[in-house]
């Protein structure tokens, strides 16, 4: 299960870079977006899956699913949708200044 | 002997308050008995040196890295020293007469005090941090002082060519320094120079002597590095007779001269020092009689003759020791004085260009006197009322008695004196040339001024000077037992047992003195009618436009280099940095043979989570063909929901319900942006583009994954979750062990997460409120 999870993990990372490898601001969020679901579900991965029950303590279970990986990927859940949703919106006012949000064309002034 | 070298840099310090305040005396003036009195300082050291004694003083710097401002007195820092505060002194006087009252005298005095100290430093220091720290305090005062008239653009050009030029060379010899020090494992030179025999068998030895020996071309203007030299010419002519003819050029001399006992007798050593010196006399002296500037040409005479001391020192003879030491004297006497009678002419005639001057001896018959005697000097004319004659006859006399001690020293030593004459033929045709041109004949063009002779205080030093030129050369043994045979003495660790005569019968090197003569006064007299071989040698090819087109090409490349990769396209940035990990991770991986799999320790495989992963593949894949906003919100909320099913899958319900809300909300929030956002770009990348694009993203996914599984192959230790969970209860008072985690166990980690998503609310309000001037509403 671990191999075939890793390999979705490598998808979803492919998909997430070609996404940022793009000009369109939106597209280069959503490949943000994917990198983020793609670097959890690895971190999960890498803690062992299906190894007892949910590691919530009961009495006459014996093994509970490894509860630290859990924890840092709800850190890192509401840390990237903070993230996500701030490079949202900075993408929706970069639009709104520029009038473009074609990457290629934002490229300041000799000035800057 | 450390106030010796400390009061220069006081007085730089006080002299732009006496500038300020006391207007009616020439700064000049107040600041005149400070060199005098170091002068009268290492003159009262003469005894003591001569008898054999050394001095050593010093203060702590930074002692745990061993820099020390150790001071070291011996018999060759006692020449320089001596020169130093003596022409120091003269040059001092000289400038109260030839810089007007009006003139930045402020500026003028503080850069020539640093320098005076810092040069002092250079040739007493025996901490090489020390050495290096005031070699390069040199190279930047002389750099002040060539841009001194700093509104002319040639001053600018010079200051900046000389700054490059020697900073190239100091930092080169800062390197072979510490290389030294790796090796001895000591700072003091001393100390280098007793552990000899570690230097000549260390590996690096030949890297260590090119090093030094670079520091010490660029600082004295050895070919090619000699073209900074001519260019620093724009410097005032006390800055000129100081500097770059007495002093600051005999630096690398110095440190060739003080190295000589680690270095010298070695072959290359010889080859280096002797070709490179060789070259620079013949150069200098052929390329001197082109120049049709007074100071033009006395730095090409100044290169040339550096040249022979540095030859001389090549030779790594006892005899050519003495006679290179002689020679730094004498030159400095010389040379100050032509420079001094150079910038009286320009003084009184207000050009120095040698085409329209002429006919001067009538009108300044003591400056032509003096010239007469430096020039003579110069040329090495055999008479012994010149100091240049016995020193120049020594160096024949050094170049025929070659120790032959290798085959390579051998086949090189029968060249050696065939050059040395055809550089002292060069040179005594530039002098003839600097002194009739200048003083007989009759006047060419109309001048400026009335040409008159110059205010007696400004004859004051080269009349010194000058003096020195006769006795020394009446008398060279009056300097021979006090000065010359302590410096030699240091030079080579033992006591030369020379006497200077000038007449030694008729010995070769007295028949090369005649030839040089004989055919230097043909060259004169004939000078016309060969001038045209300068288009042949060197025509079109020169040094400095070399240096020209190497300054304005490493602007062109590196603008260029930088053009090329800092486009400004944040695609090609994100390429650098992919590009970057793909081949690091990807060589690591395999050079370290890191992959390996093991599959005995997997969870089974069940077909639901199959299916939901195959579903959120299709979907991430989706995302990026889809052409229409919406459908690609929608598909990537398919990848996020997907997640979170895993999430439930794989028994982490906390994570489940977080994702599941998150996604909602990030959905929410891409639907209300993208209302605001222009349509998706159907536009096609160039073919080119696209297909690296895959290449990478699908490595970086090959990659993810490979990594991934190598990593899940080799646990290398237990999980500490059985901690967590056997603790959560007891100490975290919860059953619930991921939320015990987060703000129990764990909580500073929730307490800086809130922090973040504080952050990001408060920068998506400031946004939104913010209002630009060039908005869209």
């Amino acid at each position: 299960m671990e191999i075939i999870m890793s390999i979705l993990a490598g998808i979803l990372f492919s998909a997430g870079v070609y996404l940022l490898l793009q000009r369109q601001l939106l597209k280069i969020v959503f490949g943000t977006a994917l990198l983020s679901h793609g670097a959890h579900l690895l971190i999960l991965t890498m803690g062992k899956l299906n190894r007892g029950d949910p590691p919530i303590l009961e009495e006459g279970i014996k093994a509970y699913t490894d509860p630290l990986p859990q924890a840092l990927i709800l850190t890192s859940i509401v840390i990237s949708f903070g993230v996500t949703s701030f490079l949202l919106v900075l993408a929706y006012r970069a639009y709104r200044t520029n009038k473009t949000d074609n990457m290629e064309q934002l490229r300041g002034s000799d000035h800057d | 002997m450390q106030y010796a070298v400390l009061a220069p840099f006081l007085t730089a310090l006080i002299v732009p308050f006496l500038f300020r305040y006391i207007r009616a005396i020439h700064t000049g003036w107040l600041i005149l008995p400070i060199p005098f009195g170091i002068f009268a300082y290492f003159l009262s050291q003469l005894t003591n040196i001569s008898e054999g004694h050394t001095q050593l003083s010093g203060i702590e710097w930074v002692p745990s890295l061993g820099m020390n401002f150790s001071f070291y007195l011996d018999g060759l820092s006692l020449l320089f020293s001596l020169l130093i505060s003596g022409i120091g002194t003269l040059v001092v006087l000289y400038s109260i007469f030839y810089l007007d009252k009006n003139e930045k005298l402020n500026n003028f005095y503080v850069f020539l005090y640093i320098f005076m100290g810092a040069m002092l430093g250079v040739v007493l220091s025996d901490n090489i941090y020390a050495l290096y720290l005031f070699w390069e305090l040199t190279s930047i005062s002389s750099f002040l002082l060539i841009g001194y008239w700093y509104e002319r653009q040639a001053s600018r050009y010079g200051a900046l060519k000389s700054m490059i030029i020697t900073v190239l060379g100091g930092l080169s010899m800062l390197g072979g320094l510490i290389l030294l020090s790796i090796i001895t494992g000591t700072t003091s030179i001393r100390e280098m120079i007793a552990a000899s025999d570690t230097v000549l068998e260390s590996p690096y030895f030949t890297g260590i002597l090119v090093l030094i020996l670079l520091g010490a071309f660029t600082k004295s203007a050895q070919f090619p590095f000699h073209i900074w030299l001519p260019d620093a010419m724009e410097a005032p002519t006390p800055v000129s007779a100081f500097l770059h003819s007495a002093t600051m050029v005999k630096a690398g001399i110095y440190l060739t001269a003080r190295l000589f006992l680690l270095f010298g007798g070695t072959d290359i050593f010889f080859v280096l020092v002797t070709g490179f010196g060789l070259l620079t006399l013949c150069w200098g002296s052929y390329m001197a009689v082109r120049q049709t500037d007074l100071k033009a040409i006395l730095a090409f005479s100044t290169i040339s003759q550096l040249g022979m001391i540095m030859t001389m020192l090549g030779f790594g003879t006892k005899e050519a020791a003495f006679a290179a030491v002689f020679h730094i004297f004498n030159h400095a006497t010389f040379k100050g004085s032509l420079f001094m009678v150079a910038g009286i002419v320009d003084h009184e005639t207000g050009t120095r260009d040698i085409r329209r001057l002429g006919g001067l001896m009538t009108l300044m018959p003591i400056s032509a006197t003096l010239a007469f005697f430096g020039a003579f000097s110069m040329a090495g004319v055999p008479l012994p009322i010149f100091n240049g004659f016995l020193s120049k006859e020594m160096f024949f006399q050094t170049s025929l008695d070659l120790e032959t001690t290798s085959t390579l020293v051998a086949s090189i030593a029968p060249f050696v004196p065939a050059l040395a004459v055809f550089g002292s033929i060069f040179t005594f045709v530039y002098s003839m040339y600097f002194f009739f041109h200048t003083f007989t004949g009759e006047t060419r063009g109309q001048l400026k001024v009335k040409p008159h002779e110059a205010p007696i205080g400004m004859l004051i030093s080269p009349i010194v000077l000058v003096l020195f030129v006769v006795i020394v050369g009446l008398l060279p043994n009056m300097i021979n037992e006090p000065i010359l045979t302590p410096a030699t003495a240091a030079i080579y660790g033992e006591l030369p047992n020379k006497h200077i005569v000038f007449w030694h019968g008729f010995e070769p090197a007295l028949y090369m003195s005649m030839i040089v003569v004989a055919l230097g006064v043909i060259l004169f007299l004939t000078r016309t009618k060969w001038q045209s071989v300068y288009n042949w040698i060197p025509g079109v090819l020169s040094a400095n436009k070399t240096y020209d087109y190497l300054y304005n090409m490493q602007f062109r490349v590196s603008e260029r280099t930088t053009r090329t990769y800092m486009t400004g396209s944040i695609r090609h940035y994100m390429l650098y940095i992919l590009i970057f990990i793909i081949g690091a991770t990807g060589v690591t991986l395999f050079v370290t043979d890191g992959f390996v799999i093991d599959t005995s320790d997997l969870a089974p495989i069940s077909w639901p989570e199959v299916v939901v992963g195959l579903v959120m593949a299709i979907a991430a894949i989706a995302t990026i063909l889809m052409k229409n906003r919406i459908a690609a919100i929608l598909v990537l909320g398919i990848v996020g929901y997907g997640l979170s099913l895993l999430f439930v899958f794989f028994r982490a319900p906390d994570l489940a319900l977080t994702q599941l809300i998150v996604e909602t909300v990030t959905v929410a929030l891409f639907l209300l942006c993208f209302y605001h956002l222009p349509k998706l770009d159907t536009k096609k990348q160039p073919v080119g583009a696209k297909t690296l694009n895959i290449i990478v993203s699908v490595s970086v996914g090959v990659l993810v994954t490979l990594v991934a599984i190598a990593s899940h192959s080799s646990k290398k230790f237990e999980t500490i979750a059985h901690y967590f969970i056997k603790e959560s209860h007891h100490l975290g008072g919860g059953n619930n062990v991921v939320n015990v985690i987060l703000v129990d166990m764990r909580g500073l980690d929730t307490l800086f997460e809130i922090t973040v998503l504080g952050l990001a609310a408060l920068g998506i309000y400031a946004m939104i409120r913010l209002r630009d001037k060039g908005e869209m509403d």
